[in-house]
């Protein structure tokens, strides 16, 4: 951040409408809020494949606790996995929180997603492409039809990164240290 | 198992060529098309020839089609449909996401590149002038007998002075660091990339996934093929040296400007990161060293090197930043074009630069990437910076030099080069070009 812009809370409401968004190179680019880059794709789970996907939420804990830095190339501030049924079967929704566009690293997601398992994930809903091994095309026009845009984001301290957070914080914990050594 | 007596040379090897004539060809009619093809087959030279060749073997021709040249030359829709989007699309209808803007867009560029009829190219190499004159000579007269086939423009592509090293109009040397492929019985220089598996560049085989992409239709087309994207950058020298004039008072200050920007040391290419403080003529040709290095260990805040360096930018050798860089590396091929600019001489308004080639087999994940995010991403490393070179500039961005206590900014980039042309091409096999020439 060049400026103090973090300091003033904002909320954009975000049109329905793709139409006018920049294309990236392989469909729209939902633009950057106060909230950054954001990903929500829900699809319907296949039946009987609950357990599956329930289960990989402790593969990716021992994933990210093995090397910490496993997820890095996806710039993360945040994931969220939730399963629910409100009466037309069980879905999926992946909720993750960027700092950058999606589209622009799709293929290191992909290659991360496949690393790391999430790809399991995928395989057990609905609509997944079977050839996603090798049609990175079909797999983001998944996500793509799967994305549902979000109408209001709002951030507290906006457009902030992640690695600005760690930065102040880092910042924050060597002047302490600092201030140790000077007692 | 490469099969390298049916894949083109072009990517695969460097024939001892110091002269080339790139001819972006149109066909009235299919038949003239596949006549002209077949005219040339013999003069095209395979991989395993060229690597072979001596001096009087000098089959360098290279051939390649746009989505429209196939179309003309009898290739079916449904057929077409299984190539790349980017491909059948074209370069200048993605100019918007590559970043190709303003100055830089389509409709500034030259050599009617971007017409309809641009079918295909055909790329002349030759040792020296004499075997050029020869070539084009011998290209005219198959164009005499059929007159379907037609120049629709020509660049004529030259080393220029001084001679004693590889470089471009801006004096950087060139040609340091290619891929390496499995097979070919290279074996990378210390700190450069693993090789990479052939489906990374070479269609029909597996990739650096371990999968095979399945090959678009026919197969008898495209087996041994690669995608090629073409890059015609205006290089305006006299504003470069200007503005390291303006940015240096001696002139070992310029050079250090002009090295903080590439990465690497002008004439010599030593990295910045094993000698950030003087150049190393001795440390550049060594090629046990002079790519032995990385970012994240050994220069993490970009003292030696800053993080928005175009070699930083365009092979960025960290996992943190991407975990699949050996998935975005393309072949590059290609060299000058327009007149020298002497050191000591004003700019002259002329037209000089480079013309390139990048070959992959992915123009979407391999050199559309490089361009639209690791060339032209502000955010890229949260910089807000583009690649000095590579990247589109106006004047409105700056460039961080880290530095301590506090970092340097050169200010005001503005633009050092201009895309002046672009488009894609299909590289087939030597098997796929006697299936165009033989298509009824």
């Amino acid at each position: 951040m060049s400026d103090n812009s973090w300091q003033t809370p904002q909320a954009v409401a975000i049109p329905k409408s793709s139409d006018g968004l920049e294309k990236g190179r392989y469909g729209p680019i939902w633009p950057k809020t106060p909230a950054n880059y954001g990903f929500t794709v829900i699809a319907k789970v296949i039946e009987g494949r609950e357990e599956a996907i329930r289960n990989y939420g402790k593969t990716i804990e021992e994933a990210v606790k093995g090397s910490p830095d496993v997820l890095a190339p996806l710039k993360l501030h945040f994931l969220r996995w939730v399963l629910f049924d409100v009466g037309s079967g069980l879905h999926f929704m992946y909720q993750g929180i960027f700092d950058t566009d999606f589209d622009k690293y799709v293929e290191d997601a992909i290659a991360l997603f496949n690393s790391t398992g999430i790809t399991t994930v995928f395989v057990n809903l609905e609509g997944w492409p079977e050839d996603w091994k090798t049609n990175v095309p079909a797999v983001t026009k998944f996500f793509h039809e799967h994305q549902r845009p979000s109408f209001l984001e709002y951030g507290e301290y906006p457009f902030v990164s992640a690695d600005e957070v760690k930065k102040a914080l880092r910042l924050k914990a060597a002047f302490s240290e600092m201030l140790d050594q000077m007692q | 198992m490469l099969e390298l007596e049916d894949i083109q040379h072009y990517l695969l090897t460097r024939p001892h060529a110091t002269i080339a004539e790139y001819h972006f060809m149109t066909f009235s009619d299919a038949a003239s098309g596949r006549r002209w093809i077949n005219d040339l087959l013999h003069t095209i030279g395979n991989a395993k020839t060229v690597m072979a060749a001596s001096d009087t073997d000098m089959r360098w021709v290279s051939m390649a089609f746009t989505a429209n040249g196939l179309r003309k030359l009898g290739i079916s829709e449904t057929e077409l449909a299984t190539f790349s989007e980017p491909f059948l699309q074209g370069m200048a209808a993605r100019a918007g996401m590559l970043g190709d803007t303003g100055a830089n867009h389509p409709d500034n560029w030259e050599d009617n590149i971007t017409s309809d009829n641009l079918h295909a190219v055909v790329i002349l190499f030759a040792k020296d002038r004499e075997e050029k004159d020869r070539c084009l000579k011998a290209h005219e007269a198959y164009l005499v007998n059929n007159p379907g086939v037609k120049i629709l423009s020509t660049l004529h592509i030259e080393a220029i002075p001084p001679y004693d090293y590889v470089h471009e109009h801006f004096g950087y040397r060139d040609r340091i660091t290619t891929p390496v492929i499995e097979g070919m019985g290279v074996e990378p220089t210390p700190g450069s990339h693993p090789p990479s598996k052939a489906g990374e560049f070479i269609l029909g085989y597996a990739d650096d996934t371990g999968e095979t992409v399945p090959l678009p239709q026919p197969s008898a087309l495209t087996r041994n093929g690669s995608y090629l994207a073409y890059r015609k950058m205006q290089e305006h020298v006299g504003a470069f040296r200007d503005y390291l004039r303006a940015n240096g008072e001696t002139e070992e200050e310029q050079e250090l400007v002009a090295a903080k920007m590439m990465g690497r040391w002008r004439k010599s290419g030593a990295p910045l990161v094993l000698c950030p403080h003087k150049d190393d003529p001795e440390l550049a040709g060594d090629n046990q060293r002079n790519n032995n290095f990385d970012y994240e260990k050994m220069d993490p805040h970009g003292y030696a090197c800053p993080i928005g360096a175009h070699i930083r930018r365009m092979n960025v050798r960290d996992n943190s930043v991407t975990r699949i860089m050996n998935r975005r590396l393309i072949i590059r091929r290609g060299g000058t074009y327009g007149p020298y600019l002497p050191d000591d001489a004003p700019e002259d308004g002329a037209n000089r630069g480079i013309a390139v080639f990048a070959g992959c087999a992915d123009l979407s994940r391999q050199f559309e990437f490089l361009i639209s995010v690791w060339a032209n991403d502000t955010t890229f490393e949260e910089l807000n910076e583009r690649d000095p070179f590579a990247g589109v500039q106006d004047g409105s961005l700056d460039f961080a030099i880290p530095k301590k206590p506090i970092k340097k900014k050169l200010k005001n980039i503005p633009a050092f080069t201009t895309v002046r042309g672009g488009a894609y091409f299909f590289l087939p096999g030597i098997s796929g070009l006697r299936y165009l020439a033989g298509l009824t």
